[in-house]
């Protein structure tokens, strides 16, 4: 089996830990994974900041690149909900027949890594270590887009020493919502302003999720407020194990966005 | 080109003097109504964010209407084969709307009703003004009615020296503040006990001076007023949840019973209903009456539910009158991919689980027609350009989808209009919008490898802006300074993820 990483711009960018991580975890479990330089963008922010048709270069790379894969694995429920459902209606709006079977047959084969390691690996306990007290965000579109469950939760519960405490009103939106966090900057503060009460009325030291897009803005937000809780990736916290602990930040140099804490590992 | 817009086209071509074939089906005209608010979505967002009385009072009531209908649904093991069976009727329906206003035209009149067709608001108010003058009064009662709020009916009446008197208890809240309704289903949801106490004594001339802000006297007073209204009144005015095509039975769902004093008191009723407001047979209403009182209020049953069918000579209103209102519906109809937004039975319960209409409240769409669907359905209906903030106000969490019981994808919607907002746009001006061009340029970028990662390495520049605590603080520039005014960035790393796959993987980059 020939399995890709799709790293998204995102994280590609700006997290690279994330990736990292979910390298390194999926190599622990004996999977040997990919990394297609050729890949770009899913075409996501295109799509839903109303530029349809430019975003149809984008959806025609990804499906070529990853067409030779039997799975595509991706640290974010955005993307791959992007993957899964909106590529196929570009392919059909302005795309060949040939490429909405090709989108077709991509989207089937990719991944949440919350799915993959759960649904396609059919593993809960990854051998992780992570001595923190940990709340859980299940990001809209993990939640709503690909019904991940509640997957995540079994993955954390099963992570030694982590102590996960439930996140009051966790199925409202943080307020990212990509260009809507620009758009309608105020709006998707009062919504930020709402779950960073949240996270930290739960006493978490750490707020974790599926999407390093909406861990970036309750990150940011809890950064501006010197509120000493973090955001970090789940595949962050699955990476870390007793041998090698995730170590937060390096010296006094402590990150506080999701940029992030770095798995020195 | 489908089925039901051919379908519609014709219809409207019927009724129009223009020889086109091609003619898209007209949107609701400026100038009258309720669709168009003065500000952007942004703009008229931020001054009712600021509103703490709002925020506390949406914040507690859509708490409470969220856990009722979460249980009452959860009581239903069919719940999901109730919503597939809403959706397809209305999905039937719409397909074969000119049938279906046909058959019930003619079962109306069948029954001795009259039947009216209007075009647009224009039409519909002058229509109810030339039947209110004729019966030569000045003061009509309403049931509460989204469509006679969404063609401004009130305003219109008032200009010609009518009086529309609304008799539920929320809307008369309004009327009597001034003010305009903010939900749907609890117009008033953003006044508290207080401030209605205080309506009331101004505006009431029969209120008593001892009145008290106890939600039993307030109600009290109002219903005394109500009721020697409902004692003179010769005219209703009424929407409808439903007009039944088989029957011409047309049906108002209510909680008060001040909706049924209306429909069967005076002598002449008048209702005003949207041409998507159709079902075909009496039968389609086990689906729907099971489905709006759970995802409306939370309630199993709904507490007045009116029917009547024409003119039943000694009982109710001896004069009946049915106007069928379009202003855009036709237009809506007209859009594939847009189409669904005609399903919505208005139960609101895509407002109460959407958390921007639950900070920003519903006068901040400008619209009466607010939240999720009013930001599906105001674009549609006056014209994408007329109110293009709205399909952005959504973070497109899809909450608004899971609850609706008709299935109507609002966030596929809201992803449809932007694009026709953009390409409304850049149709009707030279030069692109500078966000179509950063786009364009980001797609450009991003559709080739070598492109792309001399981008993000460029990305690196900024780590110079987060020196100091290993994170970006505030930047005033544009777009930079909506991000960075309330959240930090992080501070671009020093290596790329590819960058790093290939120093430790090997190959290209």
């Amino acid at each position: 089996m020939r399995t890709a990483l799709f790293i998204t711009c995102l994280a590609d960018a700006l997290f690279p830990e994330v990736g990292k991580a979910t390298v390194q975890l999926l190599e622990r479990l004996g999977e040997e994974v990919e990394f297609p330089a050729e890949q770009t963008c899913c075409g996501q922010m295109h799509v839903n900041t109303g530029y349809q048709k430019q975003a149809l270069p984008l959806v025609e790379r990804f499906a070529e690149v990853f067409s030779p894969y039997d799975a595509i694995v991706a640290p974010s429920g955005s993307c791959v909900g992007s993957v899964r459902h909106q590529h196929v209606v570009i392919a059909e709006r302005f795309g060949s027949p040939t490429l909405v079977q090709q989108v077709k047959a991509v989207a089937a084969n990719t991944y949440e890594l919350s799915e993959y390691l759960v649904d396609v690996l059919g593993v809960t306990d990854v051998g992780a270590y992570f001595p923190h007290r940990v709340t859980y965000h299940p990001t809209c579109h993990s939640m709503r887009m690909l019904r991940v469950g509640d997957k995540p939760i079994k993955l954390l519960q099963a992570v030694e020493a982590l102590e996960l405490v439930e996140l009051p009103a966790a199925d409202q939106c943080c307020g990212f919502g990509g260009t809507f966090a620009i758009k309608n900057a105020d709006t998707s503060t009062a919504m930020l302003a709402d779950k960073m009460r949240n996270v930290l009325d739960t006493g978490a030291e750490m707020c974790t999720a599926g999407d390093s897009s909406c861990l970036m803005h309750i990150g940011g937000g809890l950064s501006r407020l010197r509120a000493g809780a973090k955001t970090v990736h789940l595949a962050q916290i699955l990476a870390a194990t007793r041998e090698q602990p995730m170590v937060l930040g390096r010296g006094e140099r402590q990150a506080e966005v999701h940029a992030g804490p770095e798995a020195v590992l | 080109m489908s089925d039901a817009s051919e379908r519609s086209l014709s219809l409207s071509k019927g009724r129009s003097s223009t020889s086109s074939d091609r003619m898209l089906p007209p949107t609701s005209p400026r100038g009258v109504g309720n669709l168009r608010g003065e500000d952007r979505f942004p703009v008229a967002a931020r001054r009712t964010l600021a509103d703490t009385q709002l925020r506390r009072n949406l914040g507690k009531a859509t708490t409470t209407i969220r856990a009722k209908r979460a249980q009452v649904v959860a009581e239903l093991p069919d719940w999901e084969q109730l919503r597939e069976a809403g959706r397809q009727l209305k999905v039937h329906t719409m397909a074969h709307l000119p049938d279906y206003l046909a058959q019930l035209e003619s079962a109306v009149i069948a029954r001795g009703g009259v039947v009216h067709w209007a075009r647009d608001a224009n039409e519909a108010n002058a229509i109810v003004i030339d039947l209110v003058r004729a019966k030569g009064v000045d003061e009509v009662v309403k049931v509460k009615s989204m469509a006679t709020q969404e063609i401004g009916l009130n305003e219109a009446l008032e200009q010609e020296g009518i009086a529309a008197l609304e008799t539920d208890l929320a809307e008369l809240i309004v009327q009597l503040g001034h003010d305009k309704p903010s939900h749907i289903l609890v117009p008033a949801i953003h006044r508290n006990r207080a401030e209605i106490r205080e309506i009331f004594l101004r505006e009431m001339a029969d209120a008593d001076p001892a009145l008290t802000d106890e939600p039993v006297a307030l109600a009290g007073a109002a219903r005394q007023h109500l009721r020697r209204k409902f004692l003179s009144a010769k005219v209703a005015i009424s929407g409808a949840n439903f007009g039944i095509a088989e029957t011409g039975t047309l049906g108002v769902v209510e909680s008060e019973g001040n909706g049924r004093m209306c429909l069967t008191m005076p002598d002449t009723l008048i209702t005003i209903m949207g041409i998507e407001k159709l079902v075909p047979r009496w039968q389609d209403l086990e689906v729907f009456l099971q489905l709006l009182p759970r995802s409306s209020t939370g309630e199993r049953m709904n507490p007045y539910t009116s029917m009547w069918t024409g003119v039943t000579p000694g009982d109710g209103p001896q004069e009946f009158h049915l106007i069928l209102l379009d202003n855009g519906r036709t237009a809506v109809l007209a859009d594939a991919e847009g189409r669904d937004a005609l399903n919505c039975i208005r139960c609101s319960a895509c407002l109460n689980v959407c958390p921007v209409y639950e900070r920003t409240g519903g006068h901040a769409y400008g619209s009466v027609y607010p939240g999720p669907i009013g930001a599906i359905l105001s674009p549609q209906l006056t014209g994408i350009e007329d109110n293009a903030s709205l399909p952005y106000a959504s973070s497109l969490c899809g909450a608004c989808y899971d609850v609706c019981p008709v299935k109507i994808n609002i966030p596929e919607i809201l992803v449809h209009l932007r694009a026709k907002h953009t390409e409304t746009y850049a149709a009707e001006h030279r030069v692109p919008s500078a966000e179509a061009s950063a786009l364009a340029a980001a797609a450009w970028v991003m559709s080739d490898r070598k492109r792309w990662t001399y981008a993000l390495r460029s990305g690196r520049l900024g780590r110079i802006l987060g020196r100091k605590r290993d994170a970006i603080g505030e930047v005033p520039l544009p777009l930079v300074k909506q991000w960075t005014d309330a959240r930090d960035f992080a501070r671009p790393p020093k290596q790329t993820f590819r960058d790093w796959w290939a120093a430790e993987h090997g190959g290209d980059r």
